[in-house]
């Protein structure tokens, strides 16, 4: 049975009426045109598709659309402001944090709800942390970097 | 005006292959200037690398134009699925051209807008394709110049050109932009001399760092991929696939599926699909499908396909034989007989295969992940019985392809299914069907004989590689009597097989290296030393000490309990030498690599950090098949499904990392998307080897085959 669920959305608010069961990954991509998700794995193995939901990185593609109703949800395309990449993002760019491109919206998605919690994590809590993230071009050493970058421009209030 | 048109009829044998004409081109560019080019000697390159290709065309494979807005556009075949090509061949462009770096723009795999391409693989973007465009660069620059000397009525040697801008040297105000000159004008001009290397230290671009063009894109979800396009009405289709390869269809019931509301099913012949505009419910229909299957499998499973490769009916070709292999066993005062093994391997790029399919009119449009966009454009000309032209390949980011979107099953399937629904159609492989569906790195035994004598020269070398795939299958040293021999062409595999990032090169180097660390050993000598003494190539010894001196090595017999291993190769006109650092729970048999180091010749380097970046990914990606990356199946059963039980290395897993790029810019470019991973293998058993005297004769070496090994060191 269809049903009235209610995002916040990158900071909107909508309002669909879907079968609660959906998953939270297709519902992203295919109705709401939020392609930055990706499918990587489906069983939640691989974490592309991880999305925020209340500041906690969850993954989106083992998710039913209602656990996520009411709640605020932000996508890789939400968290830059206007033209102003999110310190994550620049990082990224600035430390050449990817190859291929594919797990990096799910890569940059853990590592903010990381960041969220720990302000000034340490080598060791950024591998930790990002662990269930899997990339295979190997851009790992970097992508700790970019993480330990944007931590300390976070905390810098930048 | 000046026009050459060369060789019309040329051009008109080989519109076909080309599948858009060359007036199609300028209808939909318009002016500027143009100029074609055609990579020929990589003729030889390609039959080496690519049996199952086709022959390049005849004219043009690539042009780049000069629009009147004084931007650079070079249209190429060549794909981006993270290697950096779009980086790296633009600052080839910016510099032969002297434009900007930013005006120039890379143009790729689009079948379309792109003249034909043999495909992305073996390296080839950088050392075959890219000294091409740098002569068509410096072409369309003689043209301009020319131009320029016209219209400012000053000789051509009293130009300079800056960022586009040509300028009188004696009078800084007379001058004229590229795009002013080629305004109203359209000049073609076909290319096809070999091409020469210049003085690469007059590059500003060339040689400097710089990072992924397309990065932005990629840290805010607007790169698209392609599953990411969205058309209006498209659906979404799951494929009924059978159990296992080899399985026959018998009898299928879509009844259930069918019952599903907003459920589309296509039952035509062997495909069985079910079709939505909502995933989730072609998800849950095509698990409603019944259907049973008759099996003719293979007996084997991922055990006994060692024995069934040794004893397949094989076609053997001798690859070098020197010297004579029975004096070299008189001479020798010591022989060492060993057999390595290796395993299938997954290519399991983040991106499934996927593909989204449209039809408009007589017009088939399918964006594709694929390595080989003219190719997939062929197939599904063939498949849909229609002409080249009324198809059109897209191929958008890649998520990562080592070898594995050369395939295009998923575009074949997508553009069958718009067809019969008269809708577009995305497939877009779930993880299963991605390990069922992938074509594996084969899995392989090579046999070795080696001798030495009393002082440690190595004088027999008898190598036999069976299904490996010949690429690193020669040996580096110089042995006076050697023999290599490749097995293949018998039917072994039970499903696909196919180029994995240096197809061959990992399991040869794997197993040439390790033999020559079990013969040091022998020798009672440092396995640097033993490699220094059986080595003429000066280029090998120069990378081998440029990796020794970066990591601090210090000499020791092995074992020595330090974890410390060696290994180097060649790939793709590429030289390569690892050293690691391995630590070994003698408990539980877990291997962690604390360090690598690699040096690497790869002549000129054009982008130190897109360079950097590629060793980085070989070190890591090649940890995997090193120590846990292993298809397991029994028969055309893949026991694989995801990434629970395919273990792909993850963020605990990195070394610290150290890349040593040699100085040769006097050099030709050479392959930089692989030669880092051939190494991996014969590393890590070497170092597992100086940590605990265990030697690993199979990839991958798994806690359980470490602590087999222990117990027999």
């Amino acid at each position: 049975m269809e049903e009235i669920i209610r995002l916040e959305l990158n900071g909107k608010k909508t309002e669909m009426l879907l079968e609660p069961n959906l998953t939270l990954l297709w519902v992203l991509r295919n109705k709401f045109g939020l392609t930055g998700t990706k499918y990587g794995c489906g069983m939640g193995f691989c974490g592309a598709c991880t999305i925020l939901i209340d500041q906690e990185p969850v993954r989106s593609c083992t998710l039913p659309v209602s656990d996520a109703a009411n709640k605020k949800i932000v996508t890789i395309e939400g968290l830059a402001l206007n033209i102003n990449l999110h310190p994550v993002q620049k990082a990224f760019m600035e430390h050449d944090a990817l190859q291929c491109g594919y797990c990096t919206p799910g890569m940059i998605m853990n590592a903010v709800g990381l960041l969220l919690k720990n302000p000034e994590p340490s080598q060791q809590d950024i591998i930790k942390g990002m662990e269930g993230n899997l990339c295979r071009c190997g851009a790992h050493v970097r992508i700790i970097k970019a993480i330990q970058t944007a931590g300390a421009e976070m905390k810098g209030g930048k | 005006m000046k026009k050459i048109i060369a060789n019309e009829k040329e051009s008109l044998k080989s519109k076909e292959r080309i599948g858009m004409r060359r007036r199609d081109f300028f209808k939909l560019l318009g002016g500027g200037i143009f100029i074609f080019f055609q990579p020929r000697d990589t003729f030889k390159l390609l039959e080496l690398q690519a049996p199952q290709g086709r022959s390049l065309p005849t004219e043009f494979n690539a042009f780049l134009q000069i629009a009147e807005d004084g931007s650079v556009n070079c249209y190429t075949g060549k794909i981006e699925m993270g290697q950096g090509a779009i980086t790296s061949l633009a600052q080839i462009m910016a510099d032969e051209l002297e434009v900007s770096f930013e005006s120039v723009k890379m143009v790729m795999g689009d079948t379309d807008l792109c003249p034909w391409d043999g495909g992305t693989n073996g390296s080839q973007t950088t050392r075959s394709f890219s000294p091409h465009m740098r002569v068509a660069a410096a072409e369309a620059k003689t043209i301009l110049l020319q131009l320029g000397s016209d219209y400012l009525h000053v000789p051509v040697s009293q130009l300079e050109v800056k960022d586009g801008i040509i300028s009188d040297i004696k009078n800084n105000k007379s001058k004229v932009s590229y795009g002013e000159l080629t305004k109203g004008k359209r000049i073609e001009k076909h290319f096809d001399g070999k091409p020469e290397l210049k003085d690469y230290a007059k590059f500003k671009y060339v040689g400097k760092p710089y990072l992924h063009q397309d990065s932005r894109l990629k840290v805010t979800g607007e790169a698209k991929f392609s599953a990411d396009i969205q058309l209006p009405g498209l659906l979404h289709a799951r494929l009924l696939r059978p159990p296992s390869h080899g399985a026959k269809l018998v009898t299928a019931d879509v009844s259930e599926a069918e019952k599903i509301k907003g459920i589309q099913v296509v039952h035509d012949g062997d495909l069985i699909a079910v079709l939505s505009d909502d995933r989730d419910k072609v998800d849950q229909a095509i698990v409603k499908v019944k259907a049973e299957y008759s099996f003719s499998e293979t007996e084997v499973d991922d055990k006994t396909i060692f024995d069934r490769i040794l004893k397949a009916n094989s076609e053997t070709n001798v690859i070098r034989s020197n010297g004579d292999l029975e004096t070299g066993k008189k001479i020798s005062d010591s022989l060492t007989e060993s057999e390595f093994h290796n395993s299938y391997v997954a290519h399991a790029t983040i991106e499934p295969h996927a593909a989204t399919a449209m039809i408009e009119g007589d017009k088939i449009t399918v964006w594709v992940s694929t390595q080989q966009p003219f190719r997939a454009q062929e197939t599904i000309a063939r498949e849909m019985n229609v002409p080249l032209e009324k198809v059109r390949i897209i191929t958008p980011f890649l998520g990562g392809g080592f070898g594995g979107k050369s395939a295009h099953r998923q575009a074949v399937e997508a553009i069958k299914l718009a067809k019969i629904t008269g809708k577009p159609v995305v497939v877009a492989w779930t993880r299963q069907e991605e390990f069922f569906y992938d074509t594996f790195r084969p899995a392989a035994v090579v046999k070795i004989t080696s001798g030495m004598d009393k002082s440690g020269k190595i004088t027999l070398w008898d190598y036999n590689t069976y299904y490996a795939g010949a690429r690193g299958s020669d040996t580096i040293y110089d042995v006076p009597n050697a023999r290599t021999t490749n097995y293949s062409g018998g039917s072994v595999h039970p499903f696909g097989t196919g180029a994995w990032r240096a197809p061959g090169n990992n399991t040869n180097t794997f197993a040439r290296e390790s033999q020559i660390n079990i013969m040091a050993s022998k020798a009672g000598m440092d396995p640097l030393e033993f490699r220094l003494m059986n080595l003429k190539d000066e280029k090998m010894i120069a990378v081998l000490k440029a990796a020794a001196d970066k990591f601090g090595y210090t000499p020791a017999r092995n074992p020595s309990g330090r974890g410390y291993g060696i290994a180097c190769g060649t790939d793709v006109g590429t030289l390569v030498a690892h050293i690691a650092e391995v630590k070994v729970d003698k408990n539980t048999g877990h291997v962690q690599v604390i360090r690598v180091v690699c040096a690497q010749d790869m002549g000129l380097c054009v982008n130190p950090e897109g360079t950097t970046i590629q060793m980085e990914g070989c070190i890591t990606m090649g940890m995997g098949y090193a120590l846990t990356e292993e298809i397991q199946f029994q028969g055309g059963d893949i026991k694989n499904h995801s990434f629970d039980t395919y273990e792909i290395p993850r963020f605990s897993w990195v070394p610290k990392i150290d890349t040593v790029i040699m100085e040769r810019n006097d050099q030709a470019p050479q392959g930089g998307g692989e030669p880092t991973i051939i190494c991996m293998g014969a590393v890590i058993a070497n170092a597992v080897y100086d940590a605990s005297g265990a030697r690993l004769y199979q990839l991958p070496m798994t806690p359980e085959r470490v602590l087999t090994a222990m117990k027999k060191a």
